[in-house]
Protein backbone atom coordinates (compact mmCIF):
# COMPACT_ATOMS: atom_id res chain seq x y z
CA UNK A 1 0.00 0.00 0.00
CA UNK A 2 1.31 3.44 -0.51
CA UNK A 3 2.06 5.98 2.29
CA UNK A 4 2.95 9.30 1.96
CA UNK A 5 5.06 8.98 4.85
CA UNK A 6 6.88 5.56 6.15
CA UNK A 7 9.58 6.36 8.79
CA UNK A 8 10.90 2.66 9.73
CA UNK A 9 13.19 2.45 13.24
CA UNK A 10 14.81 5.55 12.67
CA UNK A 11 17.41 6.68 15.20
CA UNK A 12 19.53 10.01 15.54
CA UNK A 13 22.18 11.30 17.49
CA UNK A 14 23.49 14.67 17.20
CA UNK A 15 27.09 14.88 16.56
CA UNK A 16 27.59 15.98 20.64
CA UNK A 17 26.64 12.67 21.42
CA UNK A 18 23.27 13.96 22.23
CA UNK A 19 20.18 11.03 21.17
CA UNK A 20 17.43 12.95 19.60
CA UNK A 21 15.36 10.03 18.39
CA UNK A 22 15.24 6.62 19.09
CA UNK A 23 13.79 3.84 16.99
CA UNK A 24 10.72 5.61 15.91
CA UNK A 25 8.42 3.48 13.38
CA UNK A 26 5.33 5.58 11.84
CA UNK A 27 3.39 5.72 8.64
CA UNK A 28 0.72 8.53 7.62
CA UNK A 29 -1.80 7.68 4.76
CA UNK A 30 -2.24 10.24 1.44
CA UNK A 31 -4.66 13.08 2.61
CA UNK A 32 -4.48 12.38 6.36
CA UNK A 33 -3.61 14.92 8.54
CA UNK A 34 -1.87 14.32 11.98
CA UNK A 35 -0.74 16.42 14.63
CA UNK A 36 3.17 15.42 15.97
CA UNK A 37 2.92 16.82 19.53
CA UNK A 38 5.26 16.36 22.78
CA UNK A 39 7.11 18.72 25.05
CA UNK A 40 10.38 20.93 24.04
CA UNK A 41 13.55 19.21 23.35
CA UNK A 42 11.45 15.74 22.19
CA UNK A 43 12.85 15.27 19.31
CA UNK A 44 9.89 16.61 17.06
CA UNK A 45 12.18 18.80 14.96
CA UNK A 46 14.89 16.86 14.76
CA UNK A 47 12.27 14.26 13.14
CA UNK A 48 10.65 16.59 10.52
CA UNK A 49 14.04 17.67 9.49
CA UNK A 50 14.87 13.65 8.47
CA UNK A 51 11.38 13.50 6.32
CA UNK A 52 13.24 15.54 3.14
CA UNK A 53 16.62 14.73 3.99
CA UNK A 54 18.55 17.42 5.66
CA UNK A 55 19.15 15.33 8.44
CA UNK A 56 19.77 11.71 7.84
CA UNK A 57 20.16 8.88 10.62
CA UNK A 58 19.51 5.30 11.02
CA UNK A 59 17.00 3.77 9.72
CA UNK A 60 14.74 4.10 6.59
CA UNK A 61 12.54 6.98 5.85
CA UNK A 62 9.99 6.61 2.64
CA UNK A 63 8.44 9.34 1.41
CA UNK A 64 5.55 9.41 -1.28
CA UNK A 65 6.77 6.08 -2.25
CA UNK A 66 10.69 7.11 -2.52
CA UNK A 67 13.50 6.51 -0.13
CA UNK A 68 14.79 9.39 1.35
CA UNK A 69 18.79 8.85 0.22
CA UNK A 70 21.04 11.40 -1.40
CA UNK A 71 19.86 9.82 -4.86
CA UNK A 72 16.45 10.80 -4.64
CA UNK A 73 16.82 14.07 -2.36
CA UNK A 74 15.86 16.45 -5.36
CA UNK A 75 12.41 14.42 -6.26
CA UNK A 76 11.83 14.53 -2.69
CA UNK A 77 12.20 17.47 -2.02
CA UNK A 78 9.93 18.94 -4.51
CA UNK A 79 7.09 16.54 -2.68
CA UNK A 80 7.95 17.36 0.76
CA UNK A 81 7.00 20.76 1.41
CA UNK A 82 8.54 21.59 4.35
CA UNK A 83 7.48 24.86 6.50
CA UNK A 84 9.97 26.23 8.64
CA UNK A 85 9.11 27.58 12.47
CA UNK A 86 10.30 31.21 11.75
CA UNK A 87 8.94 32.87 8.02
CA UNK A 88 12.04 34.43 8.16
CA UNK A 89 14.13 31.58 7.59
CA UNK A 90 11.77 30.51 4.67
CA UNK A 91 11.35 34.37 3.35
CA UNK A 92 15.10 35.25 1.89
CA UNK A 93 13.98 36.72 -1.51
CA UNK A 94 13.43 40.13 -1.63
CA UNK A 95 9.63 39.99 -2.99
CA UNK A 96 7.01 37.90 -1.88
CA UNK A 97 6.89 36.58 -5.65
CA UNK A 98 10.80 35.76 -5.57
CA UNK A 99 10.52 34.05 -2.63
CA UNK A 100 6.85 31.96 -4.08
CA UNK A 101 8.84 31.52 -7.80
CA UNK A 102 11.77 30.02 -6.16
CA UNK A 103 10.75 26.13 -5.99
CA UNK A 104 9.68 26.30 -9.33
CA UNK A 105 12.59 28.14 -11.08
CA UNK A 106 14.97 26.01 -9.19
CA UNK A 107 13.28 22.83 -10.77
CA UNK A 108 13.66 24.51 -14.20
CA UNK A 109 9.98 24.89 -15.07
CA UNK A 110 8.95 27.35 -17.84
CA UNK A 111 8.28 30.92 -16.90
CA UNK A 112 4.66 31.08 -17.80
CA UNK A 113 3.70 27.89 -15.45
CA UNK A 114 5.96 29.77 -12.76
CA UNK A 115 3.77 32.52 -13.28
CA UNK A 116 0.97 30.40 -13.07
CA UNK A 117 1.64 28.24 -9.66
CA UNK A 118 2.70 31.19 -8.11
CA UNK A 119 -0.48 32.75 -8.58
CA UNK A 120 -2.34 29.75 -7.41
CA UNK A 121 0.45 29.34 -4.44
CA UNK A 122 -1.05 32.80 -3.28
CA UNK A 123 -4.12 32.30 -3.44
CA UNK A 124 -4.19 29.20 -1.90
CA UNK A 125 -3.49 31.01 0.90
CA UNK A 126 -5.65 33.82 0.34
CA UNK A 127 -2.93 36.55 -0.45
CA UNK A 128 -3.00 37.03 -3.86
CA UNK A 129 -2.45 40.88 -4.24
CA UNK A 130 0.81 40.77 -2.28
CA UNK A 131 2.76 39.53 -4.77
CA UNK A 132 5.15 42.42 -5.53
CA UNK A 133 5.06 43.19 -1.36
CA UNK A 134 8.58 42.74 0.25
CA UNK A 135 8.49 39.96 2.75
CA UNK A 136 10.56 41.60 5.40
CA UNK A 137 7.74 44.74 5.82
CA UNK A 138 4.79 41.39 6.21
CA UNK A 139 3.33 40.84 9.50
CA UNK A 140 3.93 37.62 11.42
CA UNK A 141 0.33 36.31 9.83
CA UNK A 142 0.64 37.49 6.60
CA UNK A 143 4.69 36.41 6.58
CA UNK A 144 3.42 32.76 7.96
CA UNK A 145 0.77 32.47 4.85
CA UNK A 146 3.71 33.46 2.39
CA UNK A 147 5.94 30.54 3.55
CA UNK A 148 3.20 27.86 3.23
CA UNK A 149 2.89 29.57 -0.63
CA UNK A 150 6.63 29.07 -1.03
CA UNK A 151 5.88 25.38 -0.66
CA UNK A 152 2.76 25.15 -2.23
CA UNK A 153 3.87 26.44 -5.19
CA UNK A 154 6.03 23.20 -5.77
CA UNK A 155 3.04 21.08 -5.48
CA UNK A 156 3.88 18.89 -3.27
CA UNK A 157 2.18 16.19 -1.94
CA UNK A 158 2.90 16.38 1.67
CA UNK A 159 2.97 19.38 3.72
CA UNK A 160 5.01 19.15 6.89
CA UNK A 161 4.68 22.42 9.59
CA UNK A 162 7.05 23.50 12.83
CA UNK A 163 5.45 25.41 14.59
CA UNK A 164 2.40 26.38 12.39
CA UNK A 165 0.74 29.04 15.00
CA UNK A 166 3.80 29.80 17.17
CA UNK A 167 3.78 33.84 17.61
CA UNK A 168 0.79 34.56 16.22
CA UNK A 169 -2.27 36.44 17.33
CA UNK A 170 -5.56 35.01 17.70
CA UNK A 171 -7.02 36.46 14.21
CA UNK A 172 -3.94 35.25 12.42
CA UNK A 173 -4.27 31.68 13.78
CA UNK A 174 -7.88 31.32 13.56
CA UNK A 175 -7.05 32.21 9.89
CA UNK A 176 -4.16 29.81 9.41
CA UNK A 177 -6.20 26.60 11.51
CA UNK A 178 -9.14 28.05 8.40
CA UNK A 179 -6.34 27.24 5.68
CA UNK A 180 -4.95 24.11 7.22
CA UNK A 181 -8.56 22.79 7.37
CA UNK A 182 -9.09 24.20 3.55
CA UNK A 183 -5.97 22.59 2.57
CA UNK A 184 -6.37 18.97 0.64
CA UNK A 185 -2.88 17.31 1.12
CA UNK A 186 -1.08 15.20 3.41
CA UNK A 187 0.20 17.26 6.78
CA UNK A 188 2.47 16.64 9.44
CA UNK A 189 2.38 19.18 11.92
CA UNK A 190 4.42 19.78 14.89
CA UNK A 191 3.10 21.92 17.41
CA UNK A 192 1.92 22.47 20.79
CA UNK A 193 -1.24 24.46 20.27
CA UNK A 194 -3.49 21.77 21.17
CA UNK A 195 -6.96 23.70 20.44
CA UNK A 196 -5.74 23.65 17.19
CA UNK A 197 -4.71 19.94 17.26
CA UNK A 198 -8.30 18.99 18.21
CA UNK A 199 -9.72 21.43 14.81
CA UNK A 200 -7.50 20.01 12.32
CA UNK A 201 -5.21 16.98 12.65
CA UNK A 202 -7.89 13.78 13.54
CA UNK A 203 -4.56 11.75 14.81
CA UNK A 204 -1.89 12.91 17.08
CA UNK A 205 1.19 10.83 17.78
CA UNK A 206 3.15 12.00 21.11
CA UNK A 207 6.84 12.19 21.10
CA UNK A 208 8.74 12.51 23.61
CA UNK A 209 13.03 11.82 24.93
CA UNK A 210 13.42 10.26 21.08
CA UNK A 211 10.20 8.09 20.92
CA UNK A 212 7.00 8.02 20.16
CA UNK A 213 4.76 7.24 23.34
CA UNK A 214 1.53 7.26 21.72
CA UNK A 215 -0.22 7.27 18.27
CA UNK A 216 -3.62 7.21 17.66
CA UNK A 217 -7.23 9.30 17.39
CA UNK A 218 -6.54 12.58 18.59
CA UNK A 219 -10.13 12.53 20.59
CA UNK A 220 -9.14 9.54 22.74
CA UNK A 221 -5.66 10.95 23.50
CA UNK A 222 -6.66 13.97 24.08
CA UNK A 223 -9.27 12.54 26.66
CA UNK A 224 -6.09 10.26 28.35
CA UNK A 225 -5.33 13.21 31.07
CA UNK A 226 -2.90 11.01 32.74
CA UNK A 227 -0.89 10.58 29.42
CA UNK A 228 -0.88 14.02 28.39
CA UNK A 229 0.63 15.06 31.82
CA UNK A 230 3.10 12.20 31.91
CA UNK A 231 4.51 14.14 28.48
CA UNK A 232 4.14 17.88 29.70
CA UNK A 233 1.17 18.51 27.78
CA UNK A 234 -2.58 19.60 28.27
CA UNK A 235 -5.50 18.75 27.37
CA UNK A 236 -7.28 20.99 25.04
CA UNK B 1 21.08 23.06 16.42
CA UNK B 2 23.57 25.60 16.93
CA UNK B 3 27.01 26.11 16.25
CA UNK B 4 30.01 25.85 18.38
CA UNK B 5 32.53 24.97 15.67
CA UNK B 6 33.78 28.42 15.53
CA UNK B 7 34.43 29.06 19.34
CA UNK B 8 38.55 28.14 19.29
CA UNK B 9 38.19 27.43 22.90
CA UNK B 10 39.61 23.79 23.73
CA UNK B 11 39.35 23.11 27.23
CA UNK B 12 42.14 21.32 28.56
CA UNK B 13 44.07 21.30 32.32
CA UNK B 14 46.85 22.05 31.14
CA UNK B 15 49.66 24.69 32.32
CA UNK B 16 48.98 27.56 29.86
CA UNK B 17 45.31 26.90 30.77
CA UNK B 18 45.67 27.78 34.26
CA UNK B 19 47.87 30.18 33.53
CA UNK B 20 46.56 33.95 34.12
CA UNK B 21 45.01 35.57 30.90
CA UNK B 22 45.74 38.96 31.39
CA UNK B 23 49.42 37.93 31.63
CA UNK B 24 48.95 35.34 28.89
CA UNK B 25 47.33 38.07 26.63
CA UNK B 26 50.46 40.56 27.12
CA UNK B 27 52.48 37.99 26.77
CA UNK B 28 51.24 36.69 23.55
CA UNK B 29 50.74 40.02 22.52
CA UNK B 30 54.90 41.02 23.60
CA UNK B 31 55.58 37.78 21.63
CA UNK B 32 54.51 38.84 18.32
CA UNK B 33 55.48 42.26 18.79
CA UNK B 34 58.98 40.63 19.29
CA UNK B 35 58.86 38.73 16.23
CA UNK B 36 57.85 41.76 14.65
CA UNK B 37 61.03 43.65 15.67
CA UNK B 38 63.53 40.62 15.05
CA UNK B 39 65.42 41.43 12.02
CA UNK B 40 65.49 39.84 8.69
CA UNK B 41 67.62 36.77 8.60
CA UNK B 42 67.86 36.47 12.49
CA UNK B 43 67.77 32.53 11.97
CA UNK B 44 68.76 31.45 15.42
CA UNK B 45 66.48 34.03 17.42
CA UNK B 46 63.89 32.32 14.96
CA UNK B 47 64.63 28.77 15.56
CA UNK B 48 65.14 29.63 19.82
CA UNK B 49 61.24 31.15 19.30
CA UNK B 50 60.27 28.05 17.31
CA UNK B 51 61.18 26.05 20.69
CA UNK B 52 59.32 28.16 22.69
CA UNK B 53 56.76 28.44 20.53
CA UNK B 54 56.85 24.14 20.10
CA UNK B 55 56.98 24.15 24.11
CA UNK B 56 54.02 25.81 24.51
CA UNK B 57 52.01 23.78 22.43
CA UNK B 58 53.03 20.86 23.96
CA UNK B 59 52.57 22.08 27.55
CA UNK B 60 49.46 23.18 26.25
CA UNK B 61 48.41 19.31 25.89
CA UNK B 62 46.04 21.00 22.93
CA UNK B 63 48.63 18.62 20.32
CA UNK B 64 51.10 20.04 18.29
CA UNK B 65 49.37 19.14 15.12
CA UNK B 66 46.40 21.07 15.89
CA UNK B 67 48.08 24.03 16.62
CA UNK B 68 49.99 23.38 12.98
CA UNK B 69 46.77 22.80 11.37
CA UNK B 70 45.49 25.82 12.17
CA UNK B 71 48.48 27.98 11.58
CA UNK B 72 47.83 27.47 7.80
CA UNK B 73 45.79 30.32 8.28
CA UNK B 74 48.87 32.10 8.17
CA UNK B 75 49.53 31.15 4.14
CA UNK B 76 47.44 33.97 2.49
CA UNK B 77 48.61 36.36 4.55
CA UNK B 78 52.05 35.24 3.97
CA UNK B 79 51.80 35.47 -0.01
CA UNK B 80 51.76 39.83 0.58
CA UNK B 81 55.25 39.52 0.96
CA UNK B 82 55.87 37.90 -1.96
CA UNK B 83 56.44 40.21 -4.27
CA UNK B 84 59.15 41.34 -2.23
CA UNK B 85 61.42 38.56 -3.68
CA UNK B 86 61.17 40.71 -6.65
CA UNK B 87 61.16 44.06 -5.45
CA UNK B 88 64.44 43.63 -3.49
CA UNK B 89 67.67 45.15 -4.85
CA UNK B 90 70.97 42.36 -4.80
CA UNK B 91 72.26 39.60 -5.58
CA UNK B 92 70.27 38.00 -8.27
CA UNK B 93 69.37 34.34 -8.42
CA UNK B 94 68.44 34.34 -11.62
CA UNK B 95 66.61 36.30 -14.59
CA UNK B 96 63.65 35.28 -16.71
CA UNK B 97 62.53 37.92 -19.28
CA UNK B 98 58.93 38.01 -19.78
CA UNK B 99 58.62 40.17 -22.85
CA UNK B 100 59.26 43.79 -21.79
CA UNK B 101 60.17 43.19 -18.39
CA UNK B 102 63.06 40.85 -16.61
CA UNK B 103 61.85 38.98 -13.60
CA UNK B 104 64.93 38.76 -11.54
CA UNK B 105 64.34 37.63 -7.69
CA UNK B 106 67.11 38.39 -5.77
CA UNK B 107 69.28 36.32 -2.32
CA UNK B 108 67.92 39.61 -0.30
CA UNK B 109 64.55 39.70 -0.88
CA UNK B 110 64.42 35.66 -0.68
CA UNK B 111 66.06 36.54 3.00
CA UNK B 112 63.33 38.64 3.96
CA UNK B 113 60.45 37.19 2.19
CA UNK B 114 61.59 33.71 4.22
CA UNK B 115 61.72 35.39 7.47
CA UNK B 116 58.33 37.56 7.22
CA UNK B 117 56.83 33.81 6.51
CA UNK B 118 58.48 32.40 9.13
CA UNK B 119 57.31 35.15 11.67
CA UNK B 120 54.18 35.12 10.89
CA UNK B 121 53.69 31.36 11.50
CA UNK B 122 54.87 31.97 14.78
CA UNK B 123 52.95 34.82 15.47
CA UNK B 124 49.78 32.79 14.40
CA UNK B 125 50.46 30.04 16.51
CA UNK B 126 50.91 32.14 19.49
CA UNK B 127 47.40 33.83 19.10
CA UNK B 128 46.17 30.12 17.98
CA UNK B 129 47.64 28.82 21.48
CA UNK B 130 46.18 31.91 23.13
CA UNK B 131 42.82 31.51 21.96
CA UNK B 132 42.16 27.35 22.26
CA UNK B 133 43.41 27.99 26.06
CA UNK B 134 41.62 31.06 26.93
CA UNK B 135 37.81 31.27 27.34
CA UNK B 136 36.74 34.49 25.53
CA UNK B 137 34.96 35.88 28.54
CA UNK B 138 38.62 35.66 30.03
CA UNK B 139 40.14 36.94 27.27
CA UNK B 140 37.73 40.01 27.41
CA UNK B 141 38.35 40.51 31.39
CA UNK B 142 42.04 40.12 30.06
CA UNK B 143 41.66 43.21 27.41
CA UNK B 144 40.39 45.23 30.09
CA UNK B 145 42.92 44.81 32.54
CA UNK B 146 45.75 45.25 29.74
CA UNK B 147 44.28 48.53 29.16
CA UNK B 148 42.46 48.16 26.18
CA UNK B 149 39.65 50.69 26.04
CA UNK B 150 36.31 49.67 27.70
CA UNK B 151 34.15 50.64 24.65
CA UNK B 152 36.15 48.68 22.46
CA UNK B 153 36.48 45.65 24.75
CA UNK B 154 32.42 45.62 25.02
CA UNK B 155 31.87 45.90 21.09
CA UNK B 156 34.31 42.62 20.72
CA UNK B 157 32.34 41.03 23.52
CA UNK B 158 28.77 41.77 21.57
CA UNK B 159 30.53 40.91 17.90
CA UNK B 160 31.65 37.53 19.79
CA UNK B 161 28.01 37.12 21.34
CA UNK B 162 25.98 37.65 17.93
CA UNK B 163 28.65 35.76 15.57
CA UNK B 164 27.19 32.62 16.64
CA UNK B 165 23.64 33.57 16.07
CA UNK B 166 24.42 35.19 12.87
CA UNK B 167 25.82 31.99 11.84
CA UNK B 168 22.72 29.96 13.08
CA UNK B 169 20.64 32.08 11.24
CA UNK B 170 22.84 31.57 8.21
CA UNK B 171 22.50 27.99 8.58
CA UNK B 172 18.76 27.96 8.96
CA UNK B 173 18.54 30.19 6.03
CA UNK B 174 20.30 27.79 3.90
CA UNK B 175 18.46 24.70 5.13
CA UNK B 176 15.29 26.60 4.36
CA UNK B 177 16.84 26.93 0.47
CA UNK B 178 17.51 23.22 0.63
CA UNK B 179 14.55 22.27 1.76
CA UNK B 180 12.51 23.76 -1.65
CA UNK B 181 15.68 23.30 -3.61
CA UNK B 182 13.58 19.96 -5.69
CA UNK B 183 13.64 18.19 -8.78
CA UNK B 184 10.58 18.24 -11.49
CA UNK B 185 9.64 14.60 -12.44
CA UNK B 186 9.99 15.95 -16.31
CA UNK B 187 13.31 14.89 -17.96
CA UNK B 188 13.48 17.77 -20.05
CA UNK B 189 13.85 20.57 -17.11
CA UNK B 190 17.02 22.17 -15.79
CA UNK B 191 17.33 21.54 -12.30
CA UNK B 192 18.99 24.66 -10.68
CA UNK B 193 18.36 26.97 -13.62
CA UNK B 194 21.86 28.97 -14.29
CA UNK B 195 24.42 30.31 -11.89
CA UNK B 196 23.68 33.81 -12.36
CA UNK B 197 19.59 33.23 -10.89
CA UNK B 198 21.87 31.06 -8.04
CA UNK B 199 23.75 33.92 -7.38
CA UNK B 200 20.88 36.76 -7.28
CA UNK B 201 19.11 34.29 -5.00
CA UNK B 202 22.35 33.98 -2.67
CA UNK B 203 22.63 37.96 -3.43
CA UNK B 204 18.67 38.05 -1.85
CA UNK B 205 19.98 36.02 1.39
CA UNK B 206 23.24 38.28 2.13
CA UNK B 207 20.52 41.85 1.65
CA UNK B 208 18.44 39.81 3.88
CA UNK B 209 20.85 38.54 6.78
CA UNK B 210 22.05 42.18 6.58
CA UNK B 211 18.98 43.63 7.21
CA UNK B 212 18.52 41.13 10.05
CA UNK B 213 21.60 42.05 11.64
CA UNK B 214 20.51 45.92 11.71
CA UNK B 215 17.14 45.28 13.36
CA UNK B 216 18.34 43.25 15.50
CA UNK B 217 20.76 45.47 16.83
CA UNK B 218 18.30 47.97 17.20
CA UNK B 219 16.21 45.86 19.41
CA UNK B 220 19.62 44.61 21.15
CA UNK B 221 20.20 48.42 21.88
CA UNK B 222 16.80 49.09 23.09
CA UNK B 223 16.90 45.79 25.00
CA UNK B 224 20.24 47.27 26.81
CA UNK B 225 18.98 50.67 27.22
CA UNK B 226 15.67 49.59 29.06
CA UNK B 227 17.65 48.44 31.32
CA UNK B 228 19.90 51.50 32.29
CA UNK B 229 22.29 51.73 29.51
CA UNK B 230 23.81 55.26 29.33
CA UNK B 231 26.16 54.44 26.32
CA UNK B 232 28.96 53.83 28.68
CA UNK B 233 29.82 50.24 29.68
CA UNK B 234 30.34 49.48 33.09
CA UNK B 235 31.71 46.10 34.50
CA UNK B 236 32.93 44.39 37.89
CA UNK B 237 35.92 45.59 39.78
CA UNK B 238 39.12 43.18 38.25
CA UNK B 239 40.56 40.91 39.57
CA UNK B 240 43.98 42.06 41.43
CA UNK B 241 47.20 40.53 39.56
CA UNK B 242 49.34 38.94 42.16
CA UNK B 243 52.96 40.02 42.71
CA UNK B 244 54.72 36.57 41.62
CA UNK B 245 52.17 37.32 38.11
CA UNK B 246 53.49 40.84 38.03
CA UNK B 247 57.15 39.32 38.75
CA UNK B 248 56.82 36.42 35.89
CA UNK B 249 55.70 39.30 33.30
CA UNK B 250 58.13 41.81 34.36
CA UNK B 251 60.58 38.39 33.46
CA UNK B 252 59.36 37.50 30.27
CA UNK B 253 59.07 40.89 29.11
CA UNK B 254 62.93 41.61 29.98
CA UNK B 255 63.52 38.54 28.09
CA UNK B 256 62.15 39.57 24.86
CA UNK B 257 63.70 42.84 25.01
CA UNK B 258 66.62 41.59 25.48
CA UNK B 259 66.19 39.14 22.59
CA UNK B 260 65.62 42.38 20.24
CA UNK B 261 68.22 43.94 21.76
CA UNK B 262 70.80 40.70 20.72
CA UNK B 263 69.20 40.59 17.62
CA UNK B 264 70.15 43.94 16.68
CA UNK B 265 73.32 44.03 17.64
CA UNK B 266 74.19 40.38 15.94
CA UNK B 267 72.17 41.02 12.31
CA UNK B 268 70.63 44.10 12.55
Amino acid sequence: MHHSIEVENLSYTYPDGTIALRDVSLSIEPSEKVALVGPNGAGKSTLILHLNGILSGEGKVHVCSQEVVKENLGRVRSCVGLVFQSPDDQLFSPTVFDDVAFGPLYQGLPSVEVQQRVNEALEAVHMAGYKHRVSHHLSAGEKKRIAIATVLSMRPEVLILDEPTGGLDPRSRRSLIHLLNELPLTMLASTHDMRMVREVFPRMIILDEGSVVADGPTELLMNDTSLLEAHGLEKA
Amino acid sequence: MHVHFLDPYRPRSSLIHKFDPSLKLVLTVGFILTCTLIPTGAWPIYILFFALVLSADVLSELGVGYVFKRSVLALPFVLAALPLILTVHGKTIFSLPIGPWVLSPSYPGLERFISIAIKSWLSMQTAILLAASTPFPDLLVAMRSAGVPRLLVSIFGLMWRYLFVLVDETMRLVRARAARSGKSDRPEAKTGRHLAWRARVTGGMAGNLLLRAFERSDRIYMAMVSRGYDGESRSLPLPAVRPAEWAALFASLSVLGILIFVAYSLWG
